[in-house]
């Protein structure tokens, strides 16, 4: 597949750096044995929202991880904002924190809050705002997700599909420069993929800011990305905007798009021979 | 013995020692680390009374019903023996030294360590296990400060107030047994223990032994929580770890006390 320049920059973008995320030849490992990625190398210019895509266990969330800094590369630079995450100290690191937005798989919030306490955290402990204030804010951030009305819900009386909505407002609570999402789709049924899937376009958008979905739901992706980056056994193999994703004849694409069960990503992990495994000897 | 198999056995024990290693070093960069957002921790005085409240306040039914049984089966036997050398008079005092110096710290602690111990290791676990630390630390937000030093400075806080109830719960329902059941002179009760227990070799020691307690309980729970394995398996695991963790501890550690503290009975 070819490469595409960035697309569709949004014109509320306003700061100061056109590419929000740049991965350079990062590698990553927990051990010189395992290694989880190799050689990955993305741009991602402010305003796009971009998906990583890739089966389970490929490294997806790694990624995310590096971005937050959460993780250090072993190789190559990771740069957000400009700066080099890697080399932030502590408080430059939880400086560039607040200017992020993360969604968790199963949206991490915190169960021993309700849903407008769990939204005025990151207001509470990193501004001064008055309770009235916050309260307002508060409120415009749940009316955005279509969750006003479930301000006084602890997490536990939520839907899987409304607690994904409840964190994707506390992860724009401060107005964030980059949103991260880590499989914001997952377990979700239809009707909530599509609203989740909306928001982050339509939140994209009128915020300004850039997103980065780690994702393996490759309809719902197409349908809310500018580009997208396919990740398997630790490199990226495929990239592409969604037209040129969906016109691809690549393999793996066109594996991962029409979810077939065997291809480049074989269906049997390896094994010994199935005839030496039980012991059947021809003749 | 084959070759082959001393030499796993040697690796087993190599591998054994260097995870202990590996363990012991992360649990003192651990604790220096909560020592350290203790301040940070402090100022958010909110959380760490939220945290007296779950720890403490809510211990107190299994504290004080504890304590007042232990007195009274302590008074019951105590008068068994003592009445056979003609010293029933000295139930009081006996009782009084007994939970003061050792009952009441260590039963306490045992206590706290099951109660409240596991409780806060859970929460902690269950915390890393569904992202709430990595979601908060994303957040620019230290777990270490938010959480962690709320839960270990709550416990902490905790424990000496929990062993003194605990000691005044058993003193009464040794009054109850002695006193209003058996019968014995309530003047000599409470006289005899005025006279036999000192404020500094006794109710400071105690109050000393439940403060230690409290730090190695609190040490113990936070740090489980905090190294948990995030799977269901991993958190009970650790909270399993932290009960027989802290209880070993407690014992092993009222001995190295009792040691110094009361050096004047013979050690």
């Amino acid at each position: 597949m070819t490469l595409s320049p960035p697309v569709r920059p949004s014109a509320s973008f306003d700061r100061s750096h056109t590419t929000a995320v740049e991965l350079d030849n990062v590698t990553f490992g927990y051990d010189r044995t395992r290694q989880v990625l190799s050689g990955i190398t993305m741009s991602i210019a402010r305003g796009q929202v971009v998906a990583i895509m890739g089966g389970s266990g490929c490294g997806k969330t790694t990624i995310l991880r590096l971005i937050g800094g959460q993780l250090r590369p072993s190789e190559g630079r990771v740069i957000v904002a400009g700066q080099s995450v890697p080399d932030l100290d502590r408080d430059g690191l939880y400086a560039l924190r607040r200017e992020i937005g993360m969604l968790f798989q199963f949206g991490a919030l915190f169960t021993d809050m309700t849903v407008f306490e769990n939204i005025a955290f990151p207001l509470r402990e990193h501004t001064d705002l008055s309770e009235e204030m916050i309260r307002d804010l508060v409120l415009m951030k749940l009316n955005a997700v279509g969750l006003r009305g479930a301000a006084g819900l602890v997490p536990s009386a939520l839907s899987g599909g409304m607690a994904r909505r409840v964190a994707l407002a506390r992860a724009i609570a401060l107005d964030p420069m980059l949103a991260l999402y880590d499989e914001p789709f997952a377990g979700l049924d239809p009707i909530s993929l599509g609203i989740v899937g909306q928001l982050i376009r339509k939140l994209n958008d009128a915020l300004g800011i850039t997103s980065v979905i780690v994702t393996h739901d490759v309809y719902e992706s197409l349908k809310i990305v500018d580009y997208l980056y396919f990740v398997s056994a630790g490199r990226i193999v495929a990239q592409g905007t969604p037209d040129e994703v969906r016109a691809s004849s690549d393999p793996f694409v066109r594996q991962f798009v029409d979810g077939e069960a065997d291809g480049p990503v074989p269906f049997h992990i390896s094994a010994p021979p199935l005839a030496e495994e039980f012991s059947v000897h021809a003749g | 013995m084959p070759a082959s198999t001393i030499a796993d056995g040697l690796r087993r024990v190599g591998a054994g020692t260097r995870r202990a290693v590996t363990r012991l070093g992360f649990a003192s960069r651990f604790t220096f680390a909560v020592l350290g957002h203790s301040v940070e921790g402090l100022r958010r005085i909110r959380l760490t009374l939220r945290e007296i409240y779950f720890a403490g306040a809510l211990s107190l039914v299994i504290i004080l019903v504890s304590g007042l049984f232990v007195g009274m089966v302590l008074a019951l036997q105590g008068y068994d023996i003592l009445q056979r050398y003609g010293a029933s008079e000295s139930l009081g005092v006996m009782v009084a030294l007994s939970l003061l110096r050792e009952l009441g710290p260590v039963v306490a602690g045992l206590l706290f360590a099951s109660r409240a111990g596991s409780a806060i290791t859970a929460e902690i676990g269950l915390m890393k296990a569904t992202d709430q630390l990595s979601a908060m630390e994303m957040m620019a937000v230290d777990p270490l400060a938010r959480v962690v030093a709320p839960r270990f400075w709550g416990g902490v806080i905790s424990m000496p107030l929990l062993a003194a109830l605990f000691s005044t719960l058993g003193v009464f329902g040794a009054y109850l047994v002695g006193v209003k059941l058996i019968g014995l002179d309530p003047g000599a009760f409470w006289g005899n223990m005025q006279a036999g227990v000192d404020f500094r070799e006794d109710v400071v020691n105690g109050i000393i032994k439940s403060f230690v307690f409290g730090l190695i309980v609190s040490l113990v729970a936070v740090f489980e929580g905090y190294d948990a394995a995030p799977t269901a398996e991993g958190v009970s695991s650790a909270t399993t770890r932290t009960v027989v963790g802290s209880s070993l501890s407690i014992l092993a550690a009222d001995f190295v006390l009792t040691v110094f503290m009361f050096r004047g009975v013979g050690v």
